[in-house]
């Protein structure tokens, strides 16, 4: 078992046992702490012990599977979606830039679909090098040619850093790159950085639904593969000035067993792609009412924002789930979150709680919402809203 | 049609409390539940079952309790169940998962593979595309309706961040799945009837025939270097009065933010 306890230092305080997710640690005869089987290594013990007493065995572990001088360059995968770049490829620039210049080598942008004048803007946002295939074959996302075309160039020209947004094309196919590669995929990681004496990617993830925050490597195996929430890194410099190479790669005999027939657009009256606004109007089960969504859209329309929901709010039907935040929805960060009539169940607050500044109306002062809140109004959300929107319309106008 | 449902036991989140003074969860006692998306799974699993006359085949790995799951499943109508449960699998990451499940699909034997679109306590989404690429079948993720079924082919509904594409896929291949798919049924009485007698499979790695080093933490290719909390919210104003002054102080704040 690569975690034990001391049991010369345990003193059967029991404190380990209730911070175990998986129910693993059991106080023997002898008083001490025992770790059993259930044991999955999430390694929460090992901080909660007041006495050091919950130790890690290294393992020797898998080999180092290569050759580290050969792997150098941080890649970004670029994503286009009808031949326009998103937004969070550029985000990906920007945090790309930053672990080039740490590592001092290059960093390249990947770019399947779209033209040669896409490329020359993701060499101004902060690309050196652009590998660029305009083949037909991407115009649709199909994740066999996406995943096949990568490994290829990843095998051919060996980066040590590969990042992609987790955003549902990235999140479907790269998983199918990592596991082709045999290496290590972190999802959804909200800050990266250079251990300064191995030079390894450092990925920080939330984990446990989001209460936790862990950090991740993958020092054996390159490259180190990981995908970033949109909208939490930030745009670097964009140079109109800067020039790089855009290489031209072919896609020959890539294998395709799916076939997209149509793309269907949801034409909803609002904005409801929320991972990319700036500002949401959230609702939950305070608003009593499929009505009282009609304030948020006016709000919404007001500030430009997006209307989100809790789960409490879908559950009812009063809105449809595309608008869910939470743990079972979408995970959001805006620069603006106003919650309205939510109390802010952690299920919640996984999906909002790194939004820049959070807005809290509710007539309950006890609720967790408040905990995270920036602003924070106690009340009732019919009197605080109308007002509100007839206070924002005077300044506007 | 044979169709395999992947499926995770996990910690009922709703449970989910956090001790403000040490800010880690208090698990203790927390029930667990398939995984929400699961459930969503293994009812799309029943529907083709029931359109092809085929057979649902469970499989979870876990350590040995996530058996109770599997036995869920089956009270819901899936007519077998596998549990890959082993020492040598603790402790594995997405690729060392998936790696092992793909192994043990391999054997059982496949047309259809089905898993939800990720599970609810690591949230990656990754064992089933990475599973499609270890098993060299096409996959199609976050699918929210079933449009057709052939005995060579499936079309469907894939979500996307702006709506949906129409995507067809030859089989066999693996679905993920959303839960605007469907409404998961109850378990019948005959379904928990049958809970009880089932035999479960178990397998290990030797079953398996895949070597230790690339099952559980040994073949993980990721490594978890350390845990924090995160860190505290910036700071907090607080806005005076009554309600119409607090919401005019909140007008002026919003207005100092540049959101007019």
């Amino acid at each position: 078992m690569p975690i034990i306890v001391d049991r010369d230092k345990c003193t059967g305080c029991e404190t380990c046992i209730s911070v175990c997710p998986f129910d693993a640690i059991k106080i023997k005869d002898d008083g001490k702490a025992f770790i059993n089987e259930y044991c999955q290594m999430c390694m929460a013990c090992l901080s909660s012990c007041p006495e050091g007493a919950i130790i890690e065995i290294k393992e020797e572990g898998a080999p180092i599977s290569y050759q580290p001088s050969d792997y150098k360059g941080v890649w970004i995968f670029a994503e286009q979606r009808e031949g326009s770049i998103a937004s969070v490829s550029l985000e990906l620039l920007g945090a790309g830039r930053k672990l080039a210049d740490e590592l001092k080598t290059e960093l390249s942008a990947v770019l399947f679909g779209a033209d040669e004048k896409d490329a020359n803007e993701l060499i101004r946002w902060g690309a050196d090098k652009v590998y660029h295939s305009g083949n037909a074959v991407f115009e649709k996302f199909n994740d066999e040619p996406y995943s096949r075309l990568l490994v290829n160039l990843i095998k051919e020209h060996k980066p040590a850093i590969v990042l992609a947004g987790a955003t549902p094309i990235g999140r479907s196919f790269i998983p199918r790159v990592a596991a082709s590669l045999r290496t290590g995929l972190t999802a959804d990681c909200t800050s990266l950085g250079i251990d300064k004496d191995t030079g390894n990617l450092l990925q920080v993830r939330p984990a446990f639904g989001g209460n936790i925050m862990a950090t991740i490597l993958c020092p054996n195996h390159r490259p180190q593969i990981a995908t970033v929430r949109p909208r939490v890194m930030k745009k670097g410099e964009y140079n109109p000035e800067k020039k790089g190479g855009i290489i031209s790669v072919k896609a020959e005999n890539l294998i395709c067993r799916t076939k997209v027939i149509d793309t269907v657009k949801e034409t909803s009256e609002y904005r409801v792609n929320l991972q990319e606004a700036d500002i949401i109007i959230a609702g939950g089960r305070g608003l009593g009412d499929v009505k009282g969504f009609n304030l948020l859209f006016e709000l919404a329309e007001i500030l430009e924002g997006s209307v989100a929901a809790s789960r409490a709010a879908v559950d009812e039907g009063w809105i449809q789930y595309s608008h869910q935040v939470g743990q079972t929805g979408k995970t959001v960060c805006p620069k603006i979150y106003i919650a309205c009539g939510i109390s802010g169940a952690v299920q919640h607050l996984v999906g909002m709680q790194s939004s820049d500044i959070i807005i809290a109306i509710n007539k309950n002062p006890e609720a967790p919402i408040f905990n995270v809140a920036t602003y924070g109004i106690v009340g009732d959300l019919y009197e605080a809203l109308p007002l509100l929107i007839k206070k924002l319309k005077e300044i506007k106008s | 049609m044979n169709i395999v449902v992947c499926i995770k036991q996990v910690p009922d989140s709703a449970e989910v409390r956090i001790n403000p003074e040490t800010n880690t969860l208090i698990r203790d006692g927390v029930p667990t539940i398939i995984n929400p998306y699961d459930m969503h799974a293994i009812e799309a699993g029943l529907q083709i079952k029931e359109m092809t006359k085929g057979k649902v085949t469970v499989i979870t790995m876990g350590p040995p309790q996530a058996e109770a799951a599997l036995r869920e499943a089956i009270s819901m109508g899936a007519d077998d169940a596998v549990l890959l449960s082993d020492r040598a699998f603790a402790g594995a990451d997405t690729w060392a998962t998936a790696f092992t499940i793909s192994k043990a699909i391999a054997k059982i034997g496949a047309d259809i593979i089905i898993c939800g679109k990720q599970a609810i306590d690591g949230d990656t989404a990754q064992v089933g595309p990475e599973m499609a690429e270890f098993l060299d079948i096409p996959h199609i993720a976050y699918i929210r309706k079933i449009e057709d079924i052939k005995p060579d082919s499936i079309k469907v509904q894939r979500m996307m961040d702006e709506g949906y594409d129409i995507v067809e896929s030859s089989l066999p291949a693996l679905l993920t799945v959303v839960k605007e798919l469907n409404q998961p049924r109850l378990p019948s009485l005959k379904g928990k009837m049958a809970a009880k007698k089932a035999e479960i499979k178990k397998f290990g790695h030797k079953e398996l025939e895949i070597d230790e080093k690339d099952t559980g933490i040994k073949g993980s290719p990721t490594q978890v270097k350390n845990i924090f909390a995160p860190e505290a919210r910036g700071e907090r104003k607080i806005l005076t009065g009554n309600i119409e002054e607090q919401v005019y102080q909140l007008a002026e704040e919003l207005k100092q933010l540049k959101c007019l």
